[in-house]
């Protein structure tokens, strides 16, 4: 089977700046594929090769095996893209925007209803507003609708969930997964690193680099220390306390808990619940538990510098 | 048993835009010297909320006071005492580092003998001493943010507003912020936060939920989990957003 989409290899330095340093991973047909990193690691540039608007500087990247310096104008036709920031005309309305880029695409929104009806239902109520007029959830959901009208195969999502509320977070997710279902291949970003455990597969990314390709339980087998939650009062002195300790490795605040890695075989959860206790913190809490893709994301990115 | 004294007074605060209620009768206190995170859905109305606080927008009735000063008739006094610093802008990317301290520091007023000082001590604080002479547009992100949030502070106000100081920074630039978020609290600066990561607003000494232009609820995380028996403020979040009702 071919692969959906293909990268092998690719860079793209912006003068002396490198935004992507020989990046390569496979995207399966049918599944939705993550790549997870902060801003500037270079998410963007890699999305803007694959949709064909940017050539890499080196390597090869395919879209359903089509080169995308070669055959841009095939891939243009199949696939849906949703940039970050800008992808609506805010002075048409609702319906204009999804007539215009059915148009675009030599089709009718008549023709593909069916393919975006789940979506379009919700928005359709407001369907003479004008798009710069409708909230932030209903802009993502127009802009989801009119990336999908022309019933692309493979769809980019880039950081389509930046700055939008855990609520809506939540149902735009319920939304891709129905996309999915329907055979279409997803490539999304997001700096979100909870929204990991929600891909099929991911990439994690960091200035230009990918430091880990895997499903997000691979990658959380993957880490290689001791975890333990720990909870406290006060919790910022303990948190100091902590990163002071000879065997900790390292020490990260994760919501009411602090994450302690400390190295297999060296320190249990009773030492560290005795020495906690000794330096005089009050309701003490200590408890092991798994990783989660920050606290991989974090150690992965740790690696990597000390690396290069 | 709350011996510190109120520096936000928030009464029946309302903001309204044509028929449309952005802010509807909304009262809370901020205690001086506490992290308070201010949260909510897109669109439940914490941007107008904070920009009322901020000396930005005028209330259409209720009112308060931050830092004593009256939300209605001394804007100009709140913006000189408060700090503020926000994702979306903070610095001049096109101006050296120590361009940027020394124009917010001659926007507050601070003498030039003073802007000299404090731009020493941040630098050292901050270990950017080196860095001094870079383009703010050449750092990278997280560094960016400290200084920024330095250079809110350049004044020693008394409360500094922080609208989602942390988005799409990398998971341990986002937490070595906190740090100084905690280090500011603790030197008895007052943090009112906004975030969309809900394990931030557990960082939080207080929090307060804003759902449809009203505050759905507010009151230490630990109680705001206890109350919706949630394992998570993340759970607590989605139970209260979920009753939104306006689009």
């Amino acid at each position: 089977m071919i692969e959906a989409i293909k990268v092998e290899n690719v860079s793209k330095h912006y003068g002396a700046c490198v935004a992507l340093d020989h990046i390569s991973l496979g995207v399966q047909p049918g599944e939705i594929y993550g790549l997870i990193g902060p801003d500037g690691a270079g998410k963007t540039t890699l999305f803007r090769i694959l949709v064909t608007l940017l050539l890499p500087d080196n390597g090869k990247a395919l879209v359903e095996g089509l080169d995308v310096a070669r055959d841009y104008m095939a891939i243009r036709r199949n696939i849906g893209y949703m940039p970050g920031r800008f992808s609506l005309y805010q002075d048409l309305t609702v319906a204009e925007n999804l007539d215009f880029f059915a148009t675009m695409f030599g089709t009718s929104v008549a023709e593909n209803y069916q393919n975006i009806k789940e979506i379009y239902a919700q928005i359709e109520p407001f369907r003479d507003r004008r798009a710069g007029q409708l909230s932030g959830g209903m802009k993502q959901k127009l802009a989801l609708c009119c990336a999908l009208v022309h019933r692309p195969s493979v769809l980019f999502l880039d950081e389509p969930t930046t700055g939008v509320d855990a609520v809506s977070r939540k149902d735009f997710w319920n939304m891709l997964y129905r996309i999915r279902k329907a055979g279409v291949t997803i490539l999304v970003s997001t700096p979100y690193m909870d929204e990991a455990s929600l891909c099929d597969r991911i990439s994690l990314i960091q200035k230009g680099r990918i430091i880990k390709t895997g499903t997000p339980e691979e990658i959380v087998a993957q880490y290689p220390h001791r975890l333990f939650g720990v909870s406290g009062n006060p919790a910022y002195p303990l948190l100091k306390f902590l990163r002071r300790s000879p065997n900790v490795l390292r020490c990260f605040s994760f919501g009411s808990e602090h994450h302690v890695a400390v190295s297999p075989g060296q320190t249990g959860r009773e030492d560290l619940l005795k020495q906690i206790q000794d330096a005089g913190f009050r309701n003490v809490t200590v408890r092991e538990i798994n990783p989660n893709i920050e606290d991989c994301f974090m150690e992965l990115a740790k690696e990597e510098g000390q690396k290069s | 048993m709350n011996e510190k004294k109120d520096i936000i007074v928030v009464n029946e605060l309302t903001k309204k835009f044509g028929n449309f209620t952005a802010v509807d009768h909304i009262s809370f206190e901020v205690r001086q010297g506490e992290i308070f995170g201010f949260l909510g859905a897109n669109g439940a109305g914490k941007t107008t909320a904070m920009k009322i606080l901020c000396g930005l927008s005028l209330p259409t009735s209720g009112g308060g006071t931050v830092n004593g000063y009256d939300l209605s008739r001394d804007q100009e006094k709140i913006k000189r005492n408060i700090g503020y610093m926000s994702q979306k802008f903070s610095l001049y990317s096109d101006l050296k580092v120590w361009e940027n301290i020394r124009l917010f520091g001659g926007i507050y007023r601070l003498s030039g003998k003073s802007i000299k000082e404090k731009s020493d001590a941040m630098l050292r604080y901050l270990n950017m001493t080196d860095l001094k002479d870079e383009l703010v547009g050449d750092l990278p992100l997280g560094w960016k943010q400290k200084l920024a949030f330095s250079i809110a502070m350049i004044h020693n106000p008394s409360i500094v507003f922080l609208d989602e100081p942390t988005g799409g920074v990398d998971p341990e630039t986002r937490r070595l912020f906190w740090d100084l978020i905690y280090e500011a609290a603790e030197s008895g600066t007052t943090i009112f936060v906004t975030t969309h990561y809900m394990d931030e607003a557990e960082y939080c000494d207080r929090v307060s939920i804003m759902v449809d232009g009203v505050i759905a609820d507010l009151d230490a995380p630990a109680a705001l989990k206890q109350r919706y028996q949630a394992a998570d403020m993340d759970t607590v979040f989605r139970q209260l957003a979920y009753q939104a009702k306006r689009e």
